[in-house]
């Protein structure tokens, strides 16, 4: 027993910043959930290909705003089975109210296979596949049904994870290498430089965000293509976001450059360089980090906004808020409130990233146990 | 001349004071006021005076962690290099650097909390870029061992450690590049009683082996004087003695000097302690008294003593800045 408890501390002792972070962000329940799906949310960004049964633009011949498919367990005689099937869709006409509407087909039913062929498509744009991780044979499945144009909802969901996820990471790039130069510049050197670099914060800081970006980007001509669009919405997103980062670094930066330990550093022969990235960043990256995780939802959320908002990305490219813009009207609430689906998307990878984030700044600072 | 390793000539250093919103230079505080002294190779000489009184600045000024605004340091090191330490470049300070030290005052600001106390011990080493890794590796065993740091320590980081442990592990840092002169800077005043004597054995048996010089800095007499051979007292940010170590303790020279040392705690109860209290505070030093700076706390101060400022003179080895140096008979420490 005692040689247990010798051995733990004798790890303690030894364990790196990352580790001690980690044993810690480990006893935190919902950032594990929050990491767990983010890893699904990323592994779905890596291969959309695989995952959605059909591509982003495929319709499905006739079948407009289809409903969600009917799942069930059962086999041919009626009886419980693992292997779901799906019912097909009729269309009929209502008698009473003279409606087209889809009625489910019981005599249409088909098995649902998972590693079907499908689709043929290239991943990452070279590696040719075209196995689906789940399909049926005759006919189509609708997970969570069709849009107006009887595009399949769920692989545009899984596609337009891609683009939101990315757009937020290449946005908070941006903002991270701005906030580490400006926060960086301003606090290593202080005096007027730091004067001029704080008060370029507040200004951008005190404009409200959401009139600004509508503003730029309702300055983006009309003529640029979806991926310019693109790009350009990631660079917003970057020069706008980086307020918060730079004021972190900066005052992280502050409270460090006169600690003994740089003195020390700089006794010992060690160049600014190696101050800077040796001494200096070690110091501070793990409460980066934390903001980085924390400001994540922030711009998937200004991402998903200005693409509701019909200023951000454009079709043909698929995002949460492209798919979201196009559920925003009255006859979708009432009669396909299917579309509004993709919506759990975003609240589940926004939420997934507040509890990262919050595991995280509990565990950022692993000296502060008392040991 | 030549057995001094460090002369140091007139060091001032002044921090200029802003205020208002467009940063106006209103004042300035002299920290360290024309300052010279010798420190001869081998000693260990003690820097005193209470807090304010710009030690620790001096130590830091003449390591060139803060540049000074005026004056002039001179390293004469053992291989007959004479070295202006102010007005060396970059690459010579750097070359240079390995062979002066330093040790902190506080052991748990001065260790990275992110490095392994390997790599900390090392970074002199591996900054220098002199060494292959496995000499860097067997110089760091080599000098943990002489501090008494268990060699499976080397491993861990600092928050393993407690306060004492963490001090040999700013000595080893010090010492991992063989320096000939290491500046303590309240290097022990952090520590518990029992520990300090142990860290303050440490730097004598390392003083013996390696055959170092020491500025050992500090605001506890006592201290200075287990370890020293001659001590400085300093007084806002200038000299007012200076003398071997037994001079000073017998026949101390200035006022300052016998009230700080009235005021070293006596470890044995039945003796009786004779405090001098001092009157007020240290003075602001954006703001200092005419004539000598320590006329208005001093209990012998005379009119002269107002207006003009006296100057260091020289008794045979001991140094006095007071008018009334000859004059007066001034309590000797109780020990003595």
């Amino acid at each position: 027993m005692k040689k247990q408890d010798e051995n733990a501390k004798l790890k303690y002792y030894t364990a790196s910043q990352w580790q001690l972070i980690w044993w810690r962000f480990r006893k935190h329940r919902l950032s594990i959930v929050g990491m767990t799906i983010l890893g699904i949310f990323i592994i779905f960004a890596l291969f959309p290909e695989f995952f959605a049964p059909y591509s982003a633009t495929d319709r499905n011949g006739e079948s407009i705003l289809c409903p969600p498919s009917k799942i069930v367990f059962k086999n041919a005689e009626g009886g419980f089975s693992l292997a779901p099937q799906v019912y097909g869709f009729k269309r009929e006409r209502n008698r009473e109210t003279l409606k087209m509407e889809y009625v489910v087909d019981e005599s249409n039913i088909q098995p649902l296979k998972f590693f079907v062929k499908g689709e043929k498509y290239k991943l990452f744009g070279f590696l040719p596949g075209s196995i689906h991780l789940y399909g049926v044979d005759n006919g189509f499945v609708h997970l969570w049904g069709t849009d107006t144009m009887a595009r399949d909802i769920f692989s545009r969901t899984i596609f337009a994870t891609r683009s939101s996820l990315s757009i937020g990471i290449l946005g908070l790039m941006i903002a991270f290498i701005i906030g580490l130069l400006i926060g960086g510049v301003s606090g290593y050197f202080g005096g007027w430089v730091d004067n001029f670099f704080q008060r370029l914060t507040e200004f951008i800081r005190s404009i409200p965000t959401y009139p600004l970006w509508m503003g730029v980007a309702a300055a983006m001509p009309r003529e640029w293509g979806p991926k310019t669009v693109y790009f350009m919405m990631t660079i917003i997103l970057g020069f706008i976001g980086w307020t918060t980062l730079a004021r972190r670094i900066r005052s992280q930066i502050i409270s460090i450059r006169e600690a003994d330990f740089i003195v020390a550093a700089k006794l010992c022969g060690a160049s600014d360089m190696r101050i800077i990235f040796k001494h200096m960043i070690p110091t501070f990256i793990s409460y980066v980090i934390v903001d980085l995780t924390i400001s994540f939802p922030n711009m998937i959320l200004s991402e998903t906004s200005l693409s509701f908002l019909g200023l951000g990305l454009r079709p043909p490219v698929t995002s949460w808020g492209v798919l979201l813009r196009s559920a925003q009207n009255l006859n979708s609430i009432v009669n396909s409130p299917w579309m509004f689906i993709p919506a759990i998307f975003v609240i589940l990878a926004v939420l997934s990233f507040s509890f990262v984030g919050d595991g995280l700044r509990d565990a950022a600072d692993p000296y502060s146990e008392k040991s | 001349m030549e057995d001094n390793i460090l002369v140091v000539k007139n060091l001032s250093k002044e921090f200029p004071i802003y205020k208002g919103l467009l940063r106006k230079k209103s004042a300035t505080v002299k920290a360290v006021n024309d300052v010279s002294f010798e420190i001869k190779r081998g000693e260990t000489l003690g820097l005193v005076g209470e807090s304010g009184s710009g030690k620790t600045t001096l130590g830091r000024l003449i390591l060139r962690a803060i540049e000074p605004t005026a004056g002039e340091v001179i390293y004469n090191f053992a291989d007959e290099t004479n070295v202006d330490f102010l007005k060396l470049n970059k690459k010579q300070l750097k070359k240079t650097r390995t062979k002066i030290q330093m040790v902190f005052q506080d052991p748990y600001s001065s260790l990275n909390p992110r490095m392994t106390v390997r790599d900390i011990i090392a970074e002199t080493l591996v900054a220098n870029k002199t060494m292959s890794r496995s000499e860097i590796d067997n110089r760091v065993r080599e000098i943990a061992d002489l501090c008494k740091l268990n060699l499976e320590h080397l491993r861990r980081f600092p928050h393993a450690f407690s306060g004492g442990q963490r001090q040999r592990i700013g000595i080893a840092r010090a010492l991992a590049v063989n320096p000939e002169f290491v500046v303590c800077d309240e290097s022990v005043s952090a520590l518990d009683v029992s520990v300090q004597a142990e860290i303050i054995n440490l730097f004598k048996e390392m003083q013996a082996i390696k055959d170092i010089t020491y500025l050992f800095i500090a605001h506890d007499l006592s201290i200075v004087e287990h370890i020293s051979d001659r001590i400085i007292v300093m007084y806002l940010g200038q000299i007012v003695e200076e003398a071997d170590k037994r001079t000073l303790f017998e026949n101390p020279m200035h006022p300052y000097t016998e009230a700080l040392m009235s005021a070293i705690p006596e470890p044995d109860p039945l003796r009786k302690m004779a405090p001098i209290f001092l009157e007020g505070e240290i003075p602001n030093p954006m703001n200092l008294p005419t004539g000598c700076y320590f006329h208005p706390r001093c209990h012998y101060a005379t009119e002269k003593c107002k207006k003009e400022m006296p100057c260091l003179r020289c008794f045979g080895n001991h140094k006095v800045a007071c008018h009334r140096a000859e004059e007066l008979h001034l309590k000797q420490y109780i020990k003595y």
